[in-house]
């Protein structure tokens, strides 16, 4: 694999004592890690612990209060360059229902300049909605339009890919796509920062994992240092012990 | 203390409907003032994001609005044994009145149809810098409008020149409209910045 | 900072670059937007048919002996126009939130100014579209020979149309993240219209009296300074009306 000469690259992505308030509340403060190409990330945490808010300020779409992000060098929020980079999945679909699956990942590709029709069909195939692509989104199931959604983050080809609690509303064959693509992708050296309840689908696809609660990690371990089978009682334990 | 300096002017005989000019011309100089102030606070919010700027444009605009009225109200009750009309389409000065009026309504509107108090604090700096932007375009207006139409032969509202005695009358009142002015934005302001604190302290318990 | 969309050359020697970028952008919004309303076509139906009984009730609400059609259709377009354009621009942010599709705009490489001038595109095309079919029913209930003034009349109606659009796409992008979007929206945008309406109506009056077109040019130049002013102000102020 690519492990070692990985290591030898500058991180791809650089957080620095990140924090964002919401006037008096801090959703994120003091996080900080690094994360290098082919490595995945999975972030862990109860609810309003602040994962939705890190990954939006990581995708652009926020801007920190303190500390800063680099990605590739380029200071977040960055301008389009940073946002072409970036991919990101949340639980919200983000798509117009009155448009066919096909037109929302095709627009999603214009909005990155790419014009090319096969790698929207490419993206819709990967997470097998090419047969449904031309039904109008509101008539899809929710998996369906998940998987939709999917296709959309990824059709600009990210380096980075955040996705938050990707898995909520698909069905196990929409599940497997997904972590099979999360895999392709991981290994193709894209990082991947995986938000998610389920420790077991988060712990196979990571390389490090991290728990998060009341805006801040307050563990962050590499995947081959932690036992898979006690961090299910580790993570409780996390969450007690900080109250 | 300084409502009886804004009472003693009003008692110089001048005839009744002249004495309302007392009030009706410097409640629009602090109208007028008042949105200009909200004007200035919302550029300076959107450039420095401090909430205090926000404050004090929030109650620069509600007693803004208050004095508004106020001249809207004594505008017609002094037009119409002068003018010989309650309403005046022509004079400029009237209707942009009316047009700050509204914009003052649609501040203080937008600003309760918001939750989130950044978001209401960014919405109604935007519409603050806008609204200020519209006055002169509906002064222009009015004004095309009253210079290109025949108009009905009214005395212009043009103000003859005072003599000396009623010319310090009005600056007496104008000074004293400005002091009621920030003496209502103080205790406003103070209401506001004790309300979020309060707000911010649930928040954060939560 | 220089735009880079991935896949094309940097053009480094084009300072233009960044304006075609955000038109080229802009137009990719539009056509989205376009595409949306054109598959349900509601807002759309809804605006025309709205626009059609407000020119009826507008002239059995008035005495034909005591006021002529041609003084009354001036008022009477303007008013229908602005009324019918808020039909639209309602809509026009609300296709953004039900998904939270605009997260998906706001993480794209395009610029907030992308996004306000395609939305006000949109509402262009729509507003014309309205008026396309307004305009020759106005013409027939009510007797007018528009077609001679067809020119001059395009031109107000257009820099009628930019003004309402420029204030309308803010100003919905701005209710619709509020309670009571959409009776917040003419409570905070018909002061802006009055200006609009006002010249346009004054313009189209002079038009129909067959005065040269000269005598309207006060209102028409007015239209302009609005269009140029208001457009540029509210494209900047987009931006502040988004979370970061």
């Amino acid at each position: 694999m690519t492990a070692t000469s990985a290591r030898l690259d500058p991180p791809l992505l650089e957080v620095a004592a990140l924090g964002r308030a919401f006037g008096p509340r801090r959703a994120v403060s003091n996080v900080s890690f690094s994360l290098r190409q082919g490595e995945c990330l999975a972030l862990f945490g109860p609810n309003g612990a602040g994962k939705t808010t890190l990954l939006r300020v990581l995708a652009g779409l926020l801007k920190p209060s303190a500390g800063n992000a680099r990605l590739s060098g380029m200071e977040l929020p960055g301008g389009p360059a940073a946002r072409a980079r970036v991919g990101l999945i949340s639980h919200h679909t983000m798509l117009y229902e009155a448009l066919t699956g096909r037109e929302n990942v095709r627009f999603a590709a214009r909005l990155h300049g790419i014009t090319d029709q096969s790698r929207v069909d490419a993206a819709l195939d990967r997470m097998a909605m090419l047969p449904r692509a031309d039904t109008p989104v509101r008539s899809l199931s929710r998996g369906m339009q998940q998987r939709i959604s999917i296709a959309r983050a990824m059709v600009h080809s990210p380096r980075l890919v955040l996705a938050d609690e990707p898995y909520n509303g698909l069905d196990e064959s929409g599940a497997r796509s997904l972590t099979s693509l999360l895999r392709a992708l991981r290994e193709a050296g894209t990082a991947i920062i995986l938000v998610t309840h389920n420790l077991h689908e988060g712990l196979a696809l990571a390389t490090h994992a991290a728990i998060m609660k009341s805006g801040s990690f307050i563990r962050f371990d590499r995947k081959d240092a932690i036992d898979s089978t006690r961090y299910a009682e580790r993570y409780r334990e996390s969450l007690g012990a900080s109250v | 203390m300084v409502r009886a300096i804004a009472f003693t002017p009003l008692e110089l005989r001048q005839g009744a409907a002249q004495k309302i000019f007392y009030i009706h011309v410097p409640a629009a100089w602090v109208a007028f003032l008042a949105f200009a102030l909200v004007a200035v606070a919302s550029a300076v919010f959107l450039w420095l994001r401090d909430q205090r700027l926000d404050r004090f444009a929030e109650s620069s605009a509600e007693v803004g609005v208050v004095f508004t009225t106020v001249v809207l109200i004594t505008g017609p009750l002094w037009a119409k044994p002068i003018w010989g009309t309650y309403w005046a389409w022509w004079d400029v000065r009237l209707v942009s009145t009316l047009f700050l009026w509204f914009i003052y309504v649609a501040y203080i509107v937008l600003r309760g149809a918001i939750e989130s108090p950044e978001l209401r604090a960014r919405y109604s700096a935007v519409l603050g810098i806008l609204g200020a932007m519209l006055i002169p375009f509906i002064h222009l207006s009015v004004y095309l409008f009253a210079t290109l139409h025949p108009l009905p032969i009214v005395a212009k509202a043009s103000k003859p020149s005072l003599p000396g005695e009623m010319l310090l009358t009005l600056f007496v009142s104008l000074a004293a409209f400005t002091l009621l002015y920030i003496a209502f934005v103080r205790a406003r302001y103070v209401y506001a910045t004790e309300r979020d604190r309060i707000a911010a302290a649930e928040v954060v318990d939560a | 900072m220089r735009s880079i969309r991935p896949g094309t050359r940097s053009d480094i020697a084009n300072p233009w670059a960044p304006v075609s970028e955000v038109v080229a952008a802009a137009w990719v919004i539009a056509r989205k937007d376009l595409a949306i309303e054109f598959r349900t076509r509601t807002a759309f139906l809804s605006s025309v048919v709205f626009a059609l009984l407000g020119l009826v009730i507008f002239y059995y609400a008035w005495d034909p002996t005591a006021v002529s059609a041609i003084d009354l259709a001036p008022g009477v377009l303007w008013v229908i126009f602005t009324f019918s354009g808020l039909l639209g621009l309602n809509r026009s942010f609300s296709v953004e939130s039900a998904d939270h599709a605009i997260d998906g705009l706001l993480a794209s490489p395009v610029s907030r100014e992308s996004i306000f001038i395609g939305k006000a595109l949109a509402n262009l095309v729509f507003v014309a579209a309205v008026q396309v079919v307004a305009m020759p029913a106005l013409a027939i209930f009510y007797n007018l020979p528009l077609i001679e003034i067809a020119v001059p009349l395009l031109g107000v109606a257009t820099l009628a149309a930019i003004g309402l659009v420029a204030v309308g796409t803010l100003f919905s992008a701005m209710a619709a993240n509020t309670r009571l979007a959409e009776l917040l929206l003419p409570i905070l945008a018909l002061p802006f219209f009055v200006p609009i309406v006002m010249a346009a109506a004054q313009a189209t009056s002079r038009l129909l009296s067959g005065r040269p077109v000269a005598e309207a040019s006060s209102w028409i130049k007015l239209l302009l300074a609005y269009d140029l002013i208001f457009a540029v102000a509210c494209t900047l102020a987009y931006a502040h009306t988004i979370e970061d």
